[in-house]
């Protein structure tokens, strides 16, 4: 009963696809499990923007929507009744092939990346060997869109704005990969199936979450810093800051283009979210042993929503990172932090089983974290400001 | 040659093409992403992920993204006034053909010098590139990382200076 609970999704595909001859099986399948993933996230994604506007209300010392619905809760279909409603507005010298791609370019990239996240027991679209891998790959093509928005609209708003977003994402590309190399080197594998199966074992009725080890806990760190400035969410929202740049680089897009950046966001979000969750939270693994018996899907969707709660707090809670101060901290703080986490993973694995391994690699990243940050904090400069043009 | 390796060789060639004969300069770099990731497709249908992953991630995520760059950063952008083609094409075509004809004489040379294996080709996983890339070919890997460490370097010093000048 258990089993089958946990397994019903993939039960109930098996079942729709056995009234069907058997060479189109393999096809329909795929396409059930694509229309089932285009069907939960964006739902997913209208239940994410009434949380996050409540959410950010109650911290705001306010109480965000409450007129649709009972606590705001038919919000979402007010939001999508507006954007399909609104005029589309192309300004006259944009680029019109460029600026109706780039929104489509946004939303196919990410939808792409979910096919590889294991979001159950046996519920991964492809298990693929480089899974890993293609997951960043798509994830990169997603910063083309953002050009191509930005440069597209003919509006130095928002080609300012594309260009912080682009070298702020590129920037944070690099931790976003080496924080993530760290548990392929413990695993073995870049398949994300065989990472969730490697953290799905316990001791003492315990897990063997990554995020439990020293240098899980410091990658886990390093890889939400750099995954909420990949999806360019505040602390790291310079780019499509309100009150800094208009909207950045989707100022000039309005209506259905609008809702389809936002949609983009949010998805890359969950992705995001999902692959943290995969990567050192032990996927689709219950908390204890003793709670296996809760189906596996239900575990991965909290572990996400969970991250997504934790990115709205941060939002409501911590001011702007400035774009030079952003670009530091990736280059001299956390990109250094990452290396030094490849090194406490080796020694992790070749130190072998026993509580030293557990001192060690926990001094080193404490240790490494403490240095740096006072070293970093003397360097600092707080007289007034040289500018480099404005002055000759 | 199946129906998925003419349609991607057609994207490709295509995005090549445009690369070359569209006025507009961030057009072109566009076009050329396209070429890139026609590329990058027939990897994949070849099964070798490994290396279709790793160019859309190099190429499209990073190569096209510089070029994008460079383009904005520079006046490239504004189309030039006296056209994009130079007035000596012909010669510049026939040395492109002459030595596409010695690059594919070469190839097709060497096909009858390759061990004559029947049945499917073998699954590469990334843990046999690995081996291979830390065991028999480690030598050039860290020639490779030792150029790369000297190129960011460079780099580094070209915009260092800049910034010294203006103090």
């Amino acid at each position: 009963m258990v089993t089958m609970l946990d397994q019903i999704f993939v039960l109930l595909k098996h079942w729709l696809v056995s009234f069907l001859p058997l060479e189109l099986q393999t096809p329909v399948s795929v396409l059930i499990s694509v229309v089932a993933i285009i069907g939960t996230f964006p739902a997913l994604f209208a239940l994410t923007t009434v949380l996050e506007r409540k959410g950010l209300g109650r911290i705001q010392n306010r109480i965000g929507p409450n007129r649709t619905g009972p606590f705001g809760i038919l919000q979402p279909i007010a939001d999508g009744i507006k954007s399909l409603t609104k005029e589309d507005i192309v300004p006259l010298s944009a680029d019109a092939v460029v600026h109706f791609m780039a929104p489509l370019v946004l939303v196919v990239a990410v939808f792409m990346g979910f096919a590889v996240l294991p979001m159950g027991r046996n519920m991964e679209l492809v298990d693929m060997d480089a899974g890993l891998l293609f997951f960043f790959a798509i994830g990169a093509s997603t910063e083309l869109s953002v050009f191509m928005a930005g440069w597209s609209s003919r509006n130095k708003y928002s080609l300012l704005g594309a260009m912080r977003a682009v070298a702020q994402m590129i920037s944070y590309e690099v931790p976003l990969l080496m924080s993530s190399v760290a548990v392929v080197m413990i695993t073995g594998s870049l398949s994300l199936v065989k990472i969730v199966a490697a953290q799905n074992q316990y001791t003492w009725g315990l897990p063997h979450w990554y995020i439990f080890t020293p240098w899980g806990c410091a990658g886990f760190v390093m890889f939400a810093v750099a995954a909420t400035a990949e999806t360019n969410r505040s602390p790291f929202d310079l780019p499509e800051g309100e009150s800094e740049l208009v909207a950045g680089y989707f100022t000039e897009y309005s209506g259905f283009k609008f809702a389809l950046f936002f949609l983009g966001e949010y998805l890359g979000m969950f992705s995001i979210s999902g692959l943290g969750a995969t990567l050192f939270l032990g996927g689709w693994s219950a908390p204890l042993q003793a709670l296996q018996f809760v189906p596996s899907w239900i575990w991965f969707f909290s572990k996400v929503m969970l991250s997504i709660v934790v990115l709205i707090w941060i939002r409501g809670t911590l001011p702007r990172l400035r774009q030079d101060q952003l670009m530091n901290f990736a280059w001299k703080f956390v990109l250094p932090m990452t290396l030094l986490n490849l090194v406490d993973v080796g020694l992790w694995r070749f130190l072998g089983e026993g509580w030293i391994r557990w001192v060690v690699c926990s001094v080193l990243m404490l240790g490494a974290y403490v240095l740096m940050a006072r070293a970093g904090m003397r360097q600092e400069h707080f007289g007034p400001r040289r500018y480099r043009y404005a002055d000759s | 040659m199946s129906v998925v390796f003419y349609l991607l060789a057609g994207v490709t060639v295509l995005g090549g093409l445009t690369a070359v004969l569209l006025k507009n300069t961030v057009h072109c770099a566009l076009a050329l992403t396209v070429a890139f990731a026609g590329l990058a497709l027939l990897f994949l249908e070849l099964d070798a992920q490994f290396a279709g992953f790793a160019q859309i991630l190099v190429y499209i995520g990073a190569v096209a993204i510089l070029v994008v760059f460079a383009i904005l950063l520079t006046r490239g952008s504004e189309t030039p006034k006296d056209g994009v083609f130079s007035r000596t094409w012909m010669a510049g075509l026939v040395v492109a053909a002459a030595v596409f004809a010695g690059l594919g004489w070469a190839v097709i040379q060497s096909a009858q010098f390759l061990p004559h294996e029947t049945g499917a080709p073998p699954v590469v996983t990334v843990e046999q590139i690995g081996n291979a890339l830390m065991g028999r070919y480690v030598l050039p890997l860290e020639i490779v990382a030792l150029l790369l460490t000297a190129a960011l370097v460079g780099a580094v010093i070209v915009a260092m200076h800049e910034k010294g000048d203006i103090k």
